[in-house]
Order: C-alpha cells, then structure tokens, then sequence
C-alpha cells in the first residue's frame, strides 16, 4: 500500500492485527502461530529468512482455517536506524496495527570468571536497543490512535542482579523499567503495556540448563501472555507462580543474596 | 552481529507513521509525518515527498479543530520542532521566532519583561506558523484584528526550496495570501511578531449576565470602544424569551502604577492555571467526569449551572485575573474534548459563523431557534465581535461571531452534516463567512459563495503559479477549492 493511499486506524474497531519482532524461534515463534490461528493478520520479524520462510508455511494452514495471515520481514534489531521505515511499512501492509510484541532476546552462555564487553553489548543491542527502538515506534503510533496494546517480554532474571549472566539481568531489568515508564507516559491515552516475566521456558535459550523446574512449552507460555495482554495486566509471571519466586528472591538481603548461587 | 555502540545513522529528517487527526477527532488519517529541525530539513522533506508522489500537508501542533492539518493523501510536514525564540528586544517587544513556537513559549518568555502577545487564542498551544496559516484572531478581534496584523515579517519556504521574507513592502502579496493562506503557499519557517506593552501581569474582568443574546450584543456594542477583550458564553439550549442567554466577560488591561506589585503579577508562577478543579480533583481525571454529562440532559443542566454560577460571578464585581487564567479558557481542563469520545472518530465539530453586523443577531438566533427545533443543540456557545483585515482569504468581517460545539459521533454524523449545511445557506444568504481553523463542513460552492469571485481567484492564481505541482495540499483544500484540482 503506497504512501497515497489514505489508511483509517481508527474506525475499524475489531482489526485483528499484530506485530511480533524476533519470531524465529521460542517464545516469539509460537506466538506468531497462536495470533494466526486466532484469524489475526501478523507480521513477524527475524533475523534469518529461511526461519522465517519456515514458520509461515508452518502457520499457512491455520491461516487458512482461521482467515487469518502472516507476512514477514528480515531485519536485525541491532539495525535500529531502519525501525521507522520497516515500522510504516508493516503498518500499511497489515491494515492497521493493534499489538506489538517485542520478544527479541540473546543470553549468550557466559562463564563463571568471564567479562566480555562483546557478548554484553550485544545483549544490550538486541535485549534492550531494539525493543526501545520498535516499541518506541510502536508507542509513537499508539499515542496518535489513542488504542493498541505493547508487549515486552522480559524475564525473571530482571529481578536481581545475579552471578551468572550480569548483563543478561541488566538488560531484563533496563527492559523492565522502560516498559513501566511506557505504561505510565500510555494509559493516559488508553494504551496498554505489559510487561511479561516468563520462567523457565522450554525454548533453544534454556536448552542443556541445568537445574531447570516448572518448565512449560512455547505454546503454553503464548497462550498465558495473549491472555495477559488482552486483560490488560501490568507485569505478569509466566506462569503465574513464579510470582512467589520472584517475590522471594526480591527480598532477600543483599549480604544474604551475594553467598547465593541463584 | 553487530556491536552495541555502533554510531547508527538515522535518516534526517526523522519521520514516523502516525494518525494525524483535526483536534475535534472527527476526522483524521494516516500519514507519514516529518519533523524538520531546520531550513535545510523542510527542503528536503519536499524533494522526499517529490519522490514519493504526494503532497505535503502542512501541520503544526494540530489544534485547528477541523481537516486543516490532516492529508490523508500524502505526507504531513509537522513544524514543531523549529521551536526556538531567535531573538526577543525588551525595548521594543518585537520578538523573532522559528514558526514552531508555541504561544506558551511566547508569553511566557515576554510575559516577565513586561509583554503580552497581542492577539491569542482561547488555547495557548497553536504554534505561530499555524497560527498565521490560519490567521487566528481572540477575544479582542474587535479592537486589535487578527495575528496577521500583529506580524512585521515572516519567512517562506516556497515548494521551488526558495526561501522568501514577506512583509508590508517586500513580496507583500505573498504577505497577504500567506496569512490565512491555509498553509498551501509554503512552510512559513520564521515569524516576526510585534507584542503588546503591559503594565500587570494580570487583567481586570467584569462578568455580565445577559438573559438573551440581544442583550449581550448590546453590552459589547456599548463598551467595544473602551474594552480590551470582549466574548460572552451563550447557553445554547434555553428557549424564548431567554433565547440565547448567557455571561459576556468584559475585561481590561491594568494601567501604569495601577498594579502596585507587577514584578509579583509578572512572574510565571502567578500566571499557573489552576491543578486541581473545586480544589481536589486531579485536572487530568476531569474530563472522564465531563463525559458522564455528555448528552443533551447533562449539557442542558450543565449550561443551565453556569448561566446560574454566572449570575453570582456578576454580582462579585469586577475581579482580577491573571492574563493566562483569562486567556486560555481552553486549557483549564486538559484533554477536556475527550468527554466527547476518545476512539472510532467520536469526537466535535466546532461550526463558527462571521456574520455582518446589520444581521446578525436575527441569523444566531435563527441558528439557535433551528437547532433547538432539530434537537441537535450546540453544547457549547460563544459570542464574539470582529473587524475586517487586508489579508486575502480572511474569515473576518465588520461584524459578530458565534461559535458552536456540536458532538459527532459515527451514527450523528450524517444527520449533523445536512444540519450544518442548513445553516450555512442562512449564513451565506446573509453575507456571511467561515473560519478554516475550525471549519469541517463547509463546500467548496460554499467557499465560492463566501469571497468576491476575483479574491479568490487571485489567490487561486498565485497558489498555481508558486506551486504548480499541487506540493502542499490538505483534506481541507481538497474539500473547499476545488479550483485546484490537478
């Protein structure tokens, strides 16, 4: 749809339309089926195309079933500077846009005594960069609509700063604040943010982890996040009883928390 | 992958995809909207949309009620961002501005010095670009004109990329048309504007209880020659014989020594709008109480409460107030049109009529008796008294004002616009006119109707000879000039 054809993101009020940015794999792979299979008109993004290829002949036939479709776009969330451009774009492709789904995310394994200012900065690249940078688009478009509903998925590991991974917690918990900030500059207009803190899910990121519990599929964790989102919650665990878990681990005390080996 | 902090380059001048909507919310579009920074960014914001095929429309902080600022078929060049105040001579009060500047930014960098801007809105956002595209008039219209008479000099940039300083002696047709010019001339991107000497920071004010709308027409015709500011509320849902009742504020300039503490009065803080509304409730939660009274029973007792708040107010006496507490009635309650509806294009039309002053008075309340009698009835009223201007497409007249707020939603729609268009043929059979920052119903056999023929197609001559390619089109001269069209 070109630039001069006029494009109403208003009146039509049940549009089922959404973006999901890092949907190669994971999380983001299997929310892009769910949203297909509920007749939604999705965009998913990913770095590699042949993924992306992968998963739209994956969802064709619930496309089919449901009415609903997918396109996708190749696009590394580092490149943040094409955001605005690719952002239009899909905004004119789908026919509106009511949710944004930013599940991009890297945790490169990172050992016990290693400080690697490459691999940390990647994380904050791709972790925090470019869900600031499609979000951002995101909010802009939604301030202007007064609608629409943006979702980060974040992660427990935001909740302390923890010895395994320092800067993967940094950037869940930069995510965290970011998308709080979001929420409270949005619901003036009556735009939903949520924030999303999925435990342990059974995805390519938690593969060989030791020590895993409460694991639960892709599928499952899509399911519970769409409902998180469509009820408007603020920040939810996924599953909801890692709410106990997190609540815990936030109040221990720091002199306690540094012998741990959480 | 690449590393985290890799200097990305971003495309200049930044631009998002946004829905650009009339500040009434009845109408608006998608539209891929540039924020220029520069003079050098607006050219080539119009080689991008050269490229692309479309037209620019051309928008400020977006607060003309109607299509004014919306292109549903091209691209909006939003001006915001040249927003700096070049220059300001507390000698003389002439201030030099990029276009973006709001009129906030204006009093409140001249109010401490000792000015106040000579002609402002009822809302202190509009940018000044905007302001002069539209060639915005207040409540003292009658006594000062509009905000083009109080501009010395302004820049254009021209769809050709020339850059053009208008004033009286240079390029002063392009200085006549561009006022009120609809922004379909050019990007006006740096305005001189004279200001007005005050003695205060606040005003003194008179409110008036008038039981018909004669006797507010009277009140303003009897002190129009000593009153700085006149404008009278109208409560559009009482009968005759208290046809058009309502409470005309009168208000004046403080003189020299009268304030004995201006330097207290002339701060900013003495000028902050009040935060809470009855002393509790948050300003921003208002207007969702606003909206539990947004229908004709709440309209009506809410109108009928003012007429009544208002007959009090009067008995007071002569008050004072600070100049922004007076001027911008509008921005009491923030976000206050969403009691009209916040999605799905609900939202108001504000329908104002400039009507000669030998007539007048039969033609509002003709509109008044006529809306009562349709049962579509303005929720909100305002009376104001104006004066002719040299400017080509102006909206002003030797003549009165009234201004009307009527709700829109999807299913009103329709009905609401053949009501209007009723209306408008009383108006213009009466020599009368419309205002563009407002306007969202008029036609173009309307706006025909509205001009000498060879006004408007001088303008129409000039806007073909300066862009020939159609660069700066709007939903609005899509609508009412057709003349135009490629």
């Amino acid at each position: 749809m070109s630039a001069n054809t006029p494009l109403d993101l208003v009146s039509n009020r049940n549009a089922k339309t959404a973006l999901v940015v890092g949907a190669s794999s994971g999380i983001g792979a299997a929310l892009v089926k769910q949203l297909v299979s509920e007749g939604y008109a999705v965009c998913a993004i990913a770095r590699r195309r042949d993924v992306l290829d992968q998963l739209s002949s994956e969802v064709a036939a619930s496309a089919r079933a449901s009415g609903g479709r997918s396109i996708v776009r190749v696009h590394d969330v580092a490149r943040a500077e094409q955001v605005p451009q690719l952002f239009e774009e899909i905004v004119r492709d789908l026919g509106g846009l009511e949710l944004v789904i930013y599940a991009a995310g890297i945790m490169p394994k990172i050992g016990s005594k290693e400080y690697d200012t490459e691999k940390d900065l990647d994380q904050l690249t791709v972790n925090v960069g470019g869900a600031i940078a499609w979000c951002n688009a995101a909010a802009n478009l939604f301030q202007t609509t007064r609608r629409g509903t943006i979702v980060g998925i974040s992660s427990i590991a935001g909740d302390r700063g923890r010895k395994g991974n320092p800067v993967y917690c940094t950037t869940k918990a930069a995510l965290n604040t970011y998308l709080e900030a979001l929420r409270n500059r949005l619901s003036e207009v009556g735009v939903h943010v949520t924030t999303i803190k999925p435990g342990f899910v059974d995805t390519a990121m938690t593969k060989g982890m030791p020590g895993l519990f409460w694991l639960i599929s892709a599928e499952k964790a899509a399911e519970m996040i769409l409902a998180a989102a469509r009820g408007r919650v603020n920040t939810r665990y996924v599953p909801r009883r890692w709410w106990f878990v997190g609540t815990v681990i936030r109040s221990i005390p720091s002199f306690v928390f540094k012998k741990l080996n959480v | 992958m690449s590393a985290g902090n890799r200097k990305r380059e971003f495309e200049r001048p930044r631009h998002d995809i946004e829905y650009v909507e009339g500040w009434g919310m009845a109408v608006g579009a998608t539209s891929r909207v540039f924020r220029p920074t520069s003079v050098a960014e607006i050219v080539a914001t119009l080689a991008a949309a050269r490229a692309d095929g479309v037209s620019i429309g051309l928008r400020g902080t977006g607060c003309s009620y109607g299509d004014a600022s919306v292109n549903e078929h091209g691209h909006v060049l939003e001006l915001t961002r040249m927003n700096r105040i070049l220059a300001f001579d507390p000698a003389t009060g002439i201030a030099n501005c990029e276009a973006g500047v709001s009129i906030e930014q204006l009093w409140k960098t001249i109010l401490p010095h000792g000015y106040w801007p000579r002609v402002v809105s009822g809302t202190m956002f509009p940018t000044l670009g905007g302001a002069l595209a539209m060639n915005i008039h207040g409540k003292n219209n009658y006594a000062v004109g509009t905000i083009g008479d109080a501009v010395r000099e302004f820049d254009i940039v021209l769809p050709s990329g020339e850059v053009r300083t208008c004033n009286r002696q240079a390029n002063s047709d392009l200085f006549h048309a561009a006022i009120g010019g609809l922004g379909l001339l050019g990007v006006i991107c740096r305005v001189e504007i004279e200001t007005k000497r005050v003695y205060s920071g606040d005003v003194e004010v008179r409110a008036k209880s008038t039981q018909t709308l004669r006797e507010a027409m009277e009140y303003f015709q009897a002190h129009k020659a000593t009153s700085d500011y006149l404008v009278a509320w109208i409560d559009c849902f009482a009968a005759a014989p208290e046809l058009g009742r309502g409470l005309v504020h009168d208000a004046r300039y403080l003189r020299r020594g009268e304030d004995e503490t201006p330097e207290r009065s002339l701060a900013l803080a003495h000028q902050d709008l009040p935060k809470n509304v009855l002393g509790v409730v948050p300003k921003g939660e208002v207007w969702r109480a606003l909206r539990l009274l947004n229908h004709d029973f709440g309209m009506r007792s809410l109108n009928l409460a003012k007429y009544l708040a208002g007959q009090i107010e009067e008995r007071q006496g002569p008050h004072r107030q600070s100049h922004a507490g007076f001027a911008f009635l509008l921005d009491y309650v923030p976000n206050w049109k969403w009691a009209y509806g916040r999605t799905g294009k609900r939202g108001l039309i504000q329908y104002q009529v400039f009507v000669p002053h030998r007539s007048a008075a039969d033609v509002f309340e003709e509109i008044l008796r006529r809306s009562q009698r349709a049962k579509i009835v303005p929720y909100l009223g305002v009376l104001k008294r104006h004066r002719p201007d040299p400017f080509w497409l102006t909206h002003s007249v030797d003549g009165w004002s009234l201004a009307l707020d009527f709700k829109v939603t999807p299913e009103s729609r329709d009905r609401l616009w053949r009501h209007c268009a009723e209306l408008t043929r009383l108006v213009l059979a009466n020599g009368g006119k419309f205002y563009f920052a407002k306007d969202l119903v008029i036609s173009n056999t309307d706006m025909v109707a509205m001009y000498p023929p060879e006004k408007l197609a001088t303008f129409l001559a000039l806007k073909r000879r300066i862009d020939p390619d159609m660069c700066f089109e709007s939903n609005l001269s899509r609508r009412v000039l057709h003349g135009l069209r490629r």
